[in-house]
């Protein structure tokens, strides 16, 4: 891909964010944050690469360092995620 | 000779785009609570898909070693998501934050050291001299930024989990010069990323992530306990804008849908808590609220006459009323009180009292904090409305009972020209026949260091004591 179309790419994905985040209820922007935050780890592609890629240690290392800590991020945003939007519930209605 | 790196097959793309439009999707849920658990599973599901594609489209030369560092990481990470008290969540997103950041910081120097693996990098064999790789002058920049902002977003996140975690005093810190220091450093960093372009030796690389590590620093010790909310948002967004630009680097367009993504959804956030509060960006991020001397406030605020009364003057009240609207605050997180609230909320229902609970943009320590706690102590959430959506019901109500929150409720925020929080939207407490007020002891006031009418109002009662003890006696008289 060249220059042109990422950054094709990353202005429009600006402005989906900004649509999609201000639809969001302010009541869920705690969850919005710990999502956000398990999905920016997917910067963990790079980490894998890095990771995966022969020849320089130094590199690899490093690589693996960052896939450990993407992972705590990744696993640990989406479970926190989720166990905090199972507490959100509705009314319940009580007859009689 | 040049050795490009190879492009990526079609099937590739497509996979890295539909990981970016599940992390659409799982913001997209969030519009509703019923909806959002589905969008977590997208989100997860969308992980899943860039993982998978990675792994399967390189030549995997350690797969022990990355399924162990995975399954050390994610271990630590299930266990805290499982174990962490729900009013611990702002520390936890901050050490999450700094997480992210840190990992574009190593990830920028891993491809710094085997660009050739990231497909940046090109080999050149100069006439009479052994052959080097260069890397790509615009991998370079978008690198450089990188590094920088991962550097930035951890070592800022570290200083605000200190003061969130009550290890390092909430006080704003401030230094002789710090806006030169800052400034000066913020110019170099960028100076030394356009040198990057003309000269790839380490110390230029190590430089400006080391100059970033300081700015992420100093920019967030003068920044005060009350202004958090900016700043954990603020946070969120770098870490946002560190994987678009490690996405920009990579030519992977799933970063940079998700980097795109967290960074508008952190600047949205911290332009929502900022209009809250009726501070500017700029004055936020200069730092030095709530750290003014208190002392005319406080010393002016002993002598006047208050009305104090006891749990059992609150529930005789609030059993009286036909609506009661509770409004809380960080206190409530900090005394744990939000399950003795809820019962308090339960018993006055069953005493046919209408029950609400209204919510400041900026109460607690992160958007949306008092909404999960509430949520944890299972208060339905259509009983729980924001600022806009109920201050006109306050005139209607015949009790406020205001737990742990202070200057969301000050009316000087709309009649003195001179308090620092003047033209902040306020919940409009006073207008209820009564208000019934939890604070621990007179003397203390709030975060921004001021002093709040409300205490010396007619219809005011002051319930001196812990947050949670009060409201639990309050329980013992209703039942």
């Amino acid at each position: 891909m060249d220059f042109i179309s990422i950054l094709s790419i990353f202005v429009l994905a600006c402005f989906v964010g900004y649509y999609v985040v201000w639809s969001v209820t302010p009541a869920l922007h705690t969850p919005l944050m710990s999502v956000t935050n398990a999905i920016s780890s997917v910067i963990v592609v790079g980490a894998l690469i890095a990771s995966a890629a022969p020849g320089v240690p130094g590199s690899k290392w490093l690589g693996l360092v960052a896939v450990a800590l993407a992972s705590v991020n990744i696993f640990g945003g989406f479970a926190v995620t989720q166990r905090m939007l199972g507490m959100y519930k509705r009314r319940e209605r009580k007859d009689g | 000779m040049v050795e490009a790196a190879p492009a990526q097959p079609a099937w590739v793309l497509l996979a890295y785009l539909i990981a970016g439009i599940c992390f659409i999707l799982a913001l997209r849920g969030l519009s509703n609570p019923e909806s959002s658990r589905r969008g977590n599973l997208t989100g997860m599901i969308g992980m899943t898909i860039a993982v998978v594609t990675t792994l399967a489209t390189h030549a995997i030369a350690t797969l022990p070693e990355i399924i162990a560092a995975m399954v050390i990481g994610g271990g630590i990470g299930l266990v805290t998501a499982r174990k962490i008290q729900m009013t611990a969540m702002p520390q936890l997103v901050a050490a999450f934050h700094s997480l992210v950041g840190f990992a574009a910081v190593l990830v920028g120097a891993a491809a710094y050291l085997n660009p050739l693996a990231f497909g940046i990098g090109v080999r050149v064999t100069p006439i009479a001299s052994p052959s080097f790789i260069s890397i790509l002058p615009v991998s370079r920049i978008e690198m450089g930024l990188g590094v920088a902002i991962g550097a930035i977003t951890f070592s800022g996140s570290v200083i605000a989990f200190l003061k969130l975690n009550g290890n390092m005093s909430g006080k704003p810190i401030l230094l002789p010069l710090r806006h030169v220091i800052n400034l000066g450093t913020l110019a170099a960093i960028l100076v030394l990323i356009a040198y990057f372009t003309q000269d790839q030796s380490p110390w230029v690389f190590g430089l400006v992530a080391g100059l970033s590590f300081a700015i992420g620093f100093l920019l967030i010790i003068p920044i005060g306990g009350a202004d958090m909310p900016v700043v954990i948002s603020m946070l969120n967004s770098y870490s946002g804008w560190a994987a678009a630009a490690m996405g920009f680097t990579l030519h992977n367009s799933a970063m940079i849908i998700t980097g795109a993504l967290v960074g508008s959804s952190g600047a949205i956030l911290s332009y929502i808590m900022c209009r809250a509060m009726n501070r500017s960006f700029i004055s936020v991020i200069a730092g030095g609220f709530g750290g003014a001397d208190t002392s005319s406030g406080a010393a002016a605020a002993i002598d006047r006459p208050y009305k104090r009364g006891s749990a059992e003057d609150a529930a005789f009240l609030m059993s009286q009323a036909e609506q009661v609207i509770i409004v809380p605050g960080y206190g409530m997180a900090v005394a744990q009180a939000q399950h003795a609230v809820r019962e308090m909320a339960d018993l006055l229902k069953a005493k046919g009292v209408r029950v609400k609970y209204a919510i400041h943009p900026v109460a607690g320590r992160m958007p949306g904090h008092m909404n999960v706690l509430l949520a944890e102590a299972n208060v339905p959430y259509d009983e729980v409305f924001e600022l806009e959506d109920i201050n006109s019901d306050f005139a209607q109500t015949d009790v406020a009972y205001v737990i742990g929150a202070n200057d969301v409720t000050n009316p000087a925020a709309r009649t003195d020209k001179s308090s620092p929080i003047y033209g902040m939207p306020v919940l409009d407490v006073e207008k209820a026949r009564t208000v019934l007020f939890v604070k621990r002891s007179m003397g203390g006031v709030g975060y921004a260091g001021i002093d709040n009418d409300l205490f010396y109002r007619d219809n005011t009662m002051m319930l001196l004591g812990d947050a949670k003890k009060m409201t639990e006696e309050i329980v013992k008289a209703l039942s």
